[in-house]
């Protein structure tokens, strides 16, 4: 099973990036090889859509589940279409923390956008 | 000439200006009278100054992508193609964000299944009318929640097109992003209203950099002088910005703005020096 946390560095020693769209790396992990990659969010740098573009990624990677501090609505919309369960990583600070508590069920699983949709033009 | 009064920082007092200009043109009686196109469509408030009877009205929107599941085949060639991030095929759903798009039609165009139609999605609504003398008057009002000014800045401008010899004034939204350029552009001149204070500065000079991309040339107002204020009579002398009019602050003029009165209804000798400033533009545009 992989899972993708969203990193401020790219590595499974780095601390969690608080924001799924435009968090800096995307790290994929997986939990059965206990592999990892760590790759450059393509939501970064983004004039909008950001969370759509990490879902599709994510979703390209073939990941169930993305860990990561805060969901908007684009982001929301295009992880649940492809069946991506959502899970904030609370009181962790590292990627390997939440990996951690991903694996012991620990984790709070999420129904509904975080946050509110950012527009960056008009 | 179509002259743009735009600002950089909000609240500098474009649409005094615009307004007070348009009614000084007016009044010179020659036909037909100038156009007056209110261009801030997310808080429009020329009506307040110039009381038009509105007309007629039109809804304005964009064609937003509508995709026909049952055909798809989610090669995902209409996400490759959208510059927006308006579409995105996620496992085995293609799913459509409205709120980015912008209604360019690609993924329509290129949907090799021709799975995808066009609906038109309402953004806000155009209106125009005949205001205070005689002034051929439209504004656009973009529906509150939706983030995209510019289709109805767009349509506004294309439903109202000047005569030859007709001059346009065009108030513009604050700021120096997406909505002011679409309202700027294709002006033959641009206002710049500011105030002499660093914020006022600093927001001129993004509004500048602006006009420069656009290459269209402008001069400036500074509004509510007290006193002052060396740096900005720097920047525009180092950037050929000529000061057009410098207008006093006074309490009188805020009062009568909050009574609905342009300047030249508050002190009647600005009509002429308004014109003076149309006609001193109109030399530089030579």
């Amino acid at each position: 099973m992989k899972i993708i946390l969203t990193a401020t560095s790219p590595s499974i020693d780095s601390n969690i990036d608080a924001r799924f769209g435009r968090g800096a790396h995307l790290i994929v992990v997986d939990l059965d090889t206990l592999e990892w990659q760590a790759h450059a969010n393509p939501g970064v740098g983004a004039s909008g859509g950001a969370g759509s573009l990490a879902a599709q990624f994510a979703a390209n990677q073939g990941a169930s589940a993305v860990i990561s501090g805060d969901f908007g609505p684009n982001a929301f919309n295009a992880l649940q279409a492809a069946d991506i369960a959502m899970y904030l990583f609370g009181q962790c600070i590292t990627v390997k923390e939440a990996v951690e508590k991903f694996k012991g069920g620990q984790l709070e699983r999420v129904g509904a956008p975080t946050g509110q949709a950012r527009h960056s033009h008009g | 000439m179509k002259i743009a009064v735009a600002s950089g920082k909000g609240g500098t007092g474009k649409t005094t200006i615009a307004t007070s200009l348009a009614l000084s043109l007016a009044a010179q009686g020659s036909t037909p009278p100038p156009i007056f196109l209110d261009c801030d469509v997310e808080a429009p408030n020329a009506h307040i100054f110039l009381r038009p009877n509105m007309q007629e009205e039109r809804e304005v929107g964009l064609l937003i992508p509508v995709v026909n599941e049952e055909i798809c085949t989610h090669c995902g060639k209409c996400a490759e193609i959208c510059q927006y991030h308006a579409i995105a095929v996620l496992g085995q759903k293609t799913l459509v964000f409205p709120q980015l798009c912008h209604g360019c039609g690609s993924c329509t165009a290129l949907c090799p299944e021709k799975a995808i139609t066009e609906t038109p999605a309402r953004m806000g609504v155009i209106e125009r009318g005949v205001a205070r003398n005689g002034i051929p008057f439209a504004r656009g009002l973009l529906d509150v929640g939706q983030p995209m000014a510019v289709p109805i800045i767009r349509s506004l401008k294309a439903w109202m097109p000047s005569a030859p010899g007709q001059d346009v004034v065009v108030d513009c939204p604050p700021g120096a992003s997406c909505p002011v350029v679409a309202a700027i552009r294709d002006a033959d001149y641009l206002l710049l209203v500011t105030e002499p204070t660093p914020f006022g500065l600093h927001d001129l000079k993004q509004a500048v950099g602006i006009a420069q991309d656009l290459k269209i040339p402008a001069g400036v107002i500074v509004n509510r002088v007290n006193g002052d204020f060396p740096d900005m009579e720097s920047f525009c002398n180092n950037n050929d910005l000529p000061i057009h009019m410098r207008i006093p602050f006074a309490r009188q003029a805020a009062e009568g703005i909050a009574q609905g009165k342009t300047l030249i209804d508050i002190w009647p000798d600005y009509e002429a020096t308004f014109l003076a400033m149309f006609h001193q533009i109109a030399n530089i545009k030579k």
